[in-house]
């Protein structure tokens, strides 16, 4: 309990552990039980963005709320800078609470009370002395650039800036770290960008831990650091941002990479093997399909393609359909395999995709 | 309409007021919080707890299913004990407060089910006690709603205050029954009822400015 460190505000991730998770299991009582959490166990280390991505009941809202314990684990345990909540008193765990800011994709502002009473009503429940109320709230509404609104009522603002409302309302205490579950969900893309960049920021200018629950692989790709992948309520994969998008594991991982909607499944009507190829920034620049055609004489066929910027680094990819050919299939694959392109194949029913092979 | 007395009528509008008035003030005292109370202990709330909300729902609803008449003479003897008397107008706000609170807790319960339950998580998890959440994030938010509710459980106590009149209660009500029906005073009768439509009116209309005026 003594042992409590002190993070250097400059440094952005270091390797001392904010959550440790370990065999986390959440049953739902009822006839039949539901397992939405399967024994997941992992650590989220201060400073970094830490994202949990699933599909729509994977259990990734479980998850974040076993983090400030709004659920109880049925079993495992969740430890928050060396404790165990469980063992947590209702008291201890209140106090606890006030160091987990948590932000809502439905906003959950009180909307019959201000701006300013809303991020009061935090600083009240924390039992900051009230001669500091004024100056917290001018400078969480300063970092979250909503000054001008202090004496609005939510009705009165837009979805993005309820969600700025309700940030400044979560970091008034202070707080370690920020749960986000599905903050920018409701939001458009302009302004989920614009809500991104504004956690990044809270990130990087007060190092705040943030932990965000998503089910949009954009989300993730813009500001995570690493991610951890939740299906049917069982982690299945953890790891860089980087790494997940150039080569995913596992099924769940591989559906929500690929560059079309969920419902598009790139693969080949007359019965083609299909890849999917992934190229970082520095190879983008050569013209390799067309050297291919070029210099090999074999076309393959673009089914789809994409770019997009993953934790700061520029990404393409492309679904590409290969000559029906046996021994052009081959060259093809060598030839990308020469040129350092990641890549696998598409599965012929388009979900997610398997190792290449010649 | 010459012959009116209209002392009588100005009487009885007194007594209505005073009759509703204080009634409804006070079952307000104890029909808030035990609306809070049955809110916060059902199934999946705040505090959860399954013997409480059984017992005092039970209760309510036996209470909520006796029809106000028998209600009035039921509680005689319970309002003998408190006013010393079971006639006239102080007699009347016994059994119409004890006839209100049920039907003022099941409105306030109500209310505050509107809050959705987002906002009691972002209360938890901004680690507000029990208390605090019911205080700072439930009742605020519901302010609205309550105020509505307010205006609507006014007019119903109206509506018994009149029936008090059979039991030798005041009020208008009373009037309209001794005068206008037993006595075939028509013009009596007509005036009461227009002055309880007013009545009526004029509390749905302040009510529902007061609901409007809160809501943002």
């Amino acid at each position: 309990m003594g042992e409590e460190k002190k993070t250097p505000q400059s440094k952005k991730v270091n390797t001392d552990t904010l959550y440790e998770l370990s065999h986390v299991t959440k049953v739902y009582g009822g006839e039949p039980p539901v397992k939405a959490l399967d024994d997941v166990s992992l650590s989220i280390r201060r400073g970094e963005i830490y994202g949990i991505i699933g599909m729509s009941g994977a259990g990734k809202s479980t998850l974040v709320r076993t983090l400030n314990r709004l659920e109880d684990v049925t079993d495992g345990q969740v430890v928050f800078e060396g404790r165990n909540l469980k063992d947590l008193s209702e008291k201890e765990l209140r106090k606890a609470r006030q160091n987990v800011g948590m932000i809502f994709q439905g906003f959950n502002l009180l909307s019959q009370k201000t701006v300013d009473k809303n991020i009061r009503v935090a600083l009240k429940i924390a039992g900051i002395p009230k001669n500091e109320h004024e100056e917290i709230i001018e400078r969480m509404l300063s970092i979250v650039g909503l000054s001008d609104k202090r004496h609005a009522y939510p009705s009165q603002l837009s979805g993005g800036q309820k969600q700025r409302v309700a940030i400044a309302r979560a970091l008034a205490t202070n707080p370690k770290v920020l749960l986000s579950d599905e903050a920018t969900s409701a939001l458009d893309p302009q302004i989920t960008a614009e809500i991104l960049e504004l956690l990044k920021k809270i990130n990087r200018e007060l190092g705040v831990t943030i932990i965000l629950i998503t089910h949009e692989m954009a989300v993730v790709e813009a500001i995570c650091d690493r991610v951890a992948v939740i299906d049917g309520g069982k982690l299945v994969e953890e790891n860089t941002v980087q790494e997940l998008f150039m080569s995913p594991q596992s099924e769940a991982a591989k559906r929500m990479v690929l560059p079309e909607k969920p419902d598009f499944l790139p693969f080949d009507s007359q019965g083609r093997r299909c890849l999917r190829l992934v190229f970082d920034g520095t190879e983008a620049g050569e013209p390799l399909i067309a050297a291919l055609a070029a210099r090999e004489g074999i076309e393959v066929s673009i089914l789809a393609a994409n770019t997009k910027s993953v934790g700061g680094v520029g990404f393409g990819q492309m679904i590409v359909a290969l000559p029906p050919d046996r021994e052009q299939e081959k060259a093809a694959i060598s030839y990308f395999k020469t040129a350092g392109i990641f890549g696998e194949e598409m599965k012929k029913d388009g979900k997610g995709a398997i190792a290449w092979q010649d | 309409m010459a012959g009116l007395n209209w002392t009588l009528i100005w009487e009885g509008f007194l007594q209505t007021m005073e009759m509703v008035i204080i009634s409804t003030v006070i079952a307000y005292v104890i029909g808030l919080p035990l609306g809070i109370v049955l809110s916060i202990t059902k199934k999946g709330g705040l505090a959860e707890n399954r013997i409480v909300n059984t017992i005092l729902g039970g209760i309510v609803n036996i209470c909520r299913s006796i029809p106000f008449l028998i209600f009035l003479v039921v509680l005689i003897p319970l309002t003998r004990l408190i006013v010393g008397t079971s006639i006239g107008t102080e007699a009347t706000i016994v059994p119409l407060t004890f006839g209100a609170v049920p039907i003022i807790a099941r409105m306030v319960e109500a209310s505050l089910e509107e809050v959705g339950s987002g906002i009691v998580e972002a209360a938890r998890a901004l680690g507000a006690s029990k208390a605090q959440v019911v205080f700072l994030f439930i009742l605020p938010e519901a302010v609205p709603s309550l105020l509505q509710g307010s205006a609507i459980n006014c007019v119903t106590i109206l509506g018994y205050s009149a029936m008090a009149g059979f039991i030798g209660g005041g009020g208008l009500g009373a009037i309209a029954y001794q005068y206008g029906f037993i006595r075939y005073q028509t013009d009596i009768l007509l005036v009461t009822v227009v002055i309880l439509i007013i009545i009526v009116w004029a509390v749905q209309e302040l009510g529902l400015f007061a609901a409007r005026r809160s809501r943002h």
